[in-house]
Parts: C-alpha cells; structure tokens; sequence
C-alpha cells in the first residue's frame, strides 16, 4: 500500500471504485459541510473536496476534509496549482498528512477570471503535472521538491485529473500518459456525456498500457435540468455535451428532466462498470448532494465494500 | 520591442498637480514605434497638459524634448543642465527609461505617462502582441517556437489544461490556446515527441534584480559609475 487509504484499498482489492464530491461553504459555517457530507457517508468511497472552485473563495480544502474525517468519512484533497507556490504546496501536503487526509487530487485550477477575484495573481509556481511529480517525491523519495530530506513522510494516494475531450483529441491521451509517468495513481476525469469519444479515449488509454499503471474513475454529473445541460454545452470550457443529451431532456416535461438526467448518468455508470480500463466512477452531483443516495442505490453502487 | 501604453490623462494631471515647470521627455525607439512615446506623442501630451492645467486655472510651463533612447546614459546626457531647470520631469520611455532618468536626476521628481505592458510584436500599425516575459530561461526550442509562459494564460509547461476550449483558451474565444498551437506545430514539423516528455518545475530566474555581463565585460569601478 503506498497509502492505506480506503480509496487505494478499494482499488486494489479491485472492486468498482465511488467517489463523491463536495464544495466547502463561502464562509466559516462547518454545519455546512456537515450537512452536505450526511448525505454522502456510507454511499461514496472517498469524497473530493474542492479547492476555491471555479476561483471562487471558499474554505480550505484541507479544512473541510477535516470536518469529514471527524464525520467519518474518507477526505480527497483537491489542491490546485493557481494560488499557491511550492513551498505553500508541500507545507499544506505535510500538514494535511499529519492530520490524517490520505488523498489528494493535484490540478492546475480555473483561471482567476472566473472567479469572485477576477484580477487576482494567479501562482502557477508550478503545474500540475510537476506538482504531481512533487507529491510522489515527497512520498516515494522521502524528499522536498529541493531535494532535501523530509521528516517524516506524507504516504498520500496520488490523483489527477483528466480531459478526455478537449482538443486536440489524439493529443489526450499522450497527456494521460505524462501523468501516469509523474507519478499518478489514480485519475478522475472530467464530467463525460459524449460516450463514444470516451470510449475511444480509454480505448487509446487501453491500447498504449495505462490502465493498468493508474486507476480510471470516469466523471458523471448527473443533468438537473435542460438549462444545466444548454449552460454546460456553451459556457463550461472543455465540456463536451452531444446534442442528443440536449434533444433528450428536451424530450421529458420541465419537472422531469431531473429524473431523465439521473436516468443518463445512470445508463452511463451500468456502461462504465463493463468497460475495460475503467476501475470507478467519480460522481459529481452538484450542488445535488442529496440526491447521492438514491443514485448510488439505483446504480447498484450499495452497499460500499469494506476493505480492511 | 518594448511596448507601452499613454496613461489616463486624469491621472496624469494627478502626477503634476503641485509642479509648476515641468518638462515632458519622450524616448525614439521602442515607444516610439508603438505610437506612445515618441516626438509626435510628446507634443500631444504637451499640448493637452497646458490646455488641461489652464482650464483648471492652475497653469503651467511645459518644456518637451525626445531623447534617442532613456535607457543609455549616452542619451540621458543630453538633459544635464537642462533638467535643473524644471520642477519635474514626466517620462514617456517604458519603465525602463524612466527609472534611468530617475537615476541621472535624483534631486527631481521623474513621473511615468505611460504604463510598460511588455515585450511585443508589431502585427500591424497600432496593434502590438505579448510575446515573450523574459523569464530568462528559453524553451521555444521544445515548444515549436510558441511560449507557453507568455502564452498560456496559466503559464503551464506541460500543457494544454483541461479549460482548452475548441483552439481557443478558456479565458476567452479570442485567446488562442498555446498548447493548442504548439500541439499543431509540432505535429506539422513531426516533432512532438519534444512534449511528450514531462519538463521539470521551473527554477525561476525573474525574481531578484538581473544583471547581464557579457564575457570578456565587467562592472566599472564604482568610484567611476
């Protein structure tokens, strides 16, 4: 084990990996992230915390997996390149460690444009590609990314993310495979709708050996409404949303779309559960943490294994 | 080149409220050339700031002059004895420039026009691209003569992020994707196998003071400088 955390026992022990995702609160309340994990425990394997998504200001990421691991429940730590430098990074890795997190999810991170700071400086000291590098060097070399010795080493399980879709195509998977060479060792991807491309990407990823050097969690958001889906088509950079998920929701009256869109993610996650290559699905129900429950049951996701 | 762009006029006029004699010195080459700092700009903005400061009943004496360049002491030479004349100087060179004229005159408030925006190239008359931040550690070599650092709205040098967006960068539709770019050049020259590999965290060199001596060069004694 190069962790011991539940995700990689999970992984390991080859069983059909769950993750879930939550956003911490913009402000201090941890009643916040208290509820919105109540309803994730039990159902999800691991629970991704972001960090200041879409480069909005939020609480710590490596704060509010502390609240889950006080509510039981197993913390991914997503940390993003865009606003700290290396020295900032490996302090949080160690801190995050000393307290018990295990995972952690290395990205690049929205440009600040996005974000409620849109004229912020954004770091990108490093990328994610190195920061992955940095983690697997404290872990695995027992070394800062300056080459001096650590004391005391964080064993964190190694993830990152993964835009099957973004052009250019064919370039994708060569970028997947940087990553397995860094160091990953798990990643998730980003929310797919357009089946067929992901099925050649996996193929592809199949083909040159790396689904087997790192686990693939295949992303799913499940569509609330047509708006979401329209808005997720035309405003969300690298999304790949077919026209045929747009025709179907527009198929089904308004109140439900919700119910149809549950239905697509969950016809994907039977498809993915098949597919060579794929180890897990990484759900994000946005802003939809109550409905984990019943996805997770009606996915046949239920109940999670218990790996000791 | 080094490109620039003129100040607001208001925050101008905010500079040099309290002087009363001030003498506009423009730079003929880099700002020059991207319309904003040469002899014909130094003229307009003499010309607005003693019709502005008159209309605020708060009139002043302008001088004007256009040096070769602001950032050789060789050209800054030309002021000595005349800068004494005035309250204080308003500097139209890049950031550059203006500080070598701070330092020639110490004594003398040196005030900026103009904002530094980078170093570009000139697409067409008045229209001007950042193409490059110095970082002092090239790579366009692996990077089909693209920089990433410049280019890439992150920086990245394992690029493209998962924000690429159809060519263009997730920013904006307008701002094309460097990775994207470079992906295509490379593919085209059948050399992508200089992105396969990962490129190591960068040491940076851009954040301390740089000084370049060429071989066979050295500083002058400091009684001399």
């Amino acid at each position: 084990m190069k962790s011991g955390s539940n995700l990689e026992k999970v992984l390991t022990a080859g069983h059909f990996a769950f993750t879930g995702e939550l956003g911490p609160p913009r402000g201090a309340h941890a009643e916040e992230v208290r509820k919105k994990a109540a309803y994730l425990k039990g159902q999800v394997d691991s629970v991704n915390i972001t960090d200041n998504q879409t480069a909005v200001v939020r609480m710590a990421s490596w704060a509010a997996c502390l609240l889950l691991i006080q509510e039981g429940i197993e913390p991914n730590f997503q940390m993003v390149c865009r606003d700290r430098n290396r020295l900032a990074m490996q302090a949080d890795i160690l801190g995050a460690y000393a307290l018990g997190i295990r995972n952690i999810l290395c990205l690049s991170g929205d440009h600040c444009q996005f974000g409620d700071h849109p004229t912020a400086k954004g770091v990108f000291d490093i990328d994610s590609m190195q920061l992955i590098g940095m983690v697997k060097k404290m872990r695995d070399e027992g070394k800062f990314l300056s080459g001096a010795e650590l004391d005391g080493v964080p064993k964190m399980f190694i993830g990152a993310a993964e835009n099957p879709f973004a052009e250019p195509f064919e370039w994708r998977v060569h970028r997947l495979a940087k990553k397995v060479e860094a160091g990953v060792d798990f990643i998730q991807t980003q929310c797919i709708y357009n089946m067929p491309k992901f099925r050649e990407f996996i193929r592809q990823a199949n083909d040159m050996g790396l689904t087997e050097k790192a686990h693939i969690l295949a992303g799913v958001t499940p569509m609330k409404s047509l708006g979401m889906a329209r808005y997720m088509k035309t405003k969300v950079p690298g999304m790949d949303v077919p026209d045929d998920t747009i025709k179907r929701l527009q198929g089904v009256p308004k109140d439900k779309q919700g119910e149809e869109g549950i239905k697509i993610a969950l016809e994907q996650i039977a498809e993915f559960k098949e597919m060579k290559g794929v180890a897990g699905v990484h759900l994000m129900a946005i802003e939809w943490e109550h409905r984990v429950p019943e996805i997770a049951e009606r996915a046949g996701m239920l109940p999670r294994p218990q790996v000791g | 080149m080094i490109v620039a762009k003129r100040k607001p006029f208001d925050e101008i006029m905010e500079l040099l409220k309290d002087h009363k004699k001030v003498l506009v010195v423009g730079c003929g080459t880099c700002v020059a050339v991207c319309l904003t700092g040469g002899e014909k700009e130094v003229a307009v903005l003499a010309a607005e700031l003693d019709m502005g400061r008159k209309l605020a009943n708060n009139p002043v004496e302008i001088g004007s002059i256009t040096l070769e360049r602001q950032c050789d002491r060789e050209y800054l030479e030309k002021l000595d004895g005349m800068a004494d004349q005035y309250d204080a100087l308003i500097s139209m060179a890049c950031g550059v420039g203006i500080q070598f004229l701070a330092e020639r005159f110490p004594n003398k408030p040196v005030l900026p026009a103009v904002d530094t925006c980078g170093l570009a190239v000139n697409q067409d008359v008045g229209w001007y691209e950042e193409r490059c931040r110095s970082c002092g550690h090239c790579l366009l070599g692996l990077t089909g003569g693209i920089c990433p650092v410049t280019m890439c709205a992150k920086g990245l040098y394992n690029g493209p992020c998962g924000g690429t967006n159809k060519g263009s960068c997730e920013i904006s539709m307008d701002q094309p994707c460097a990775w994207h770019m470079i992906h295509e050049r490379l593919k085209a020259q059948g050399r992508l196998s200089a992105i396969r590999q990962i490129k190591p965290a960068e040491d940076w060199l851009d954040t301390k003071p740089r000084t370049l001596i060429q071989p066979g060069y050295k500083k002058p004694e400091k009684a001399k400088a």
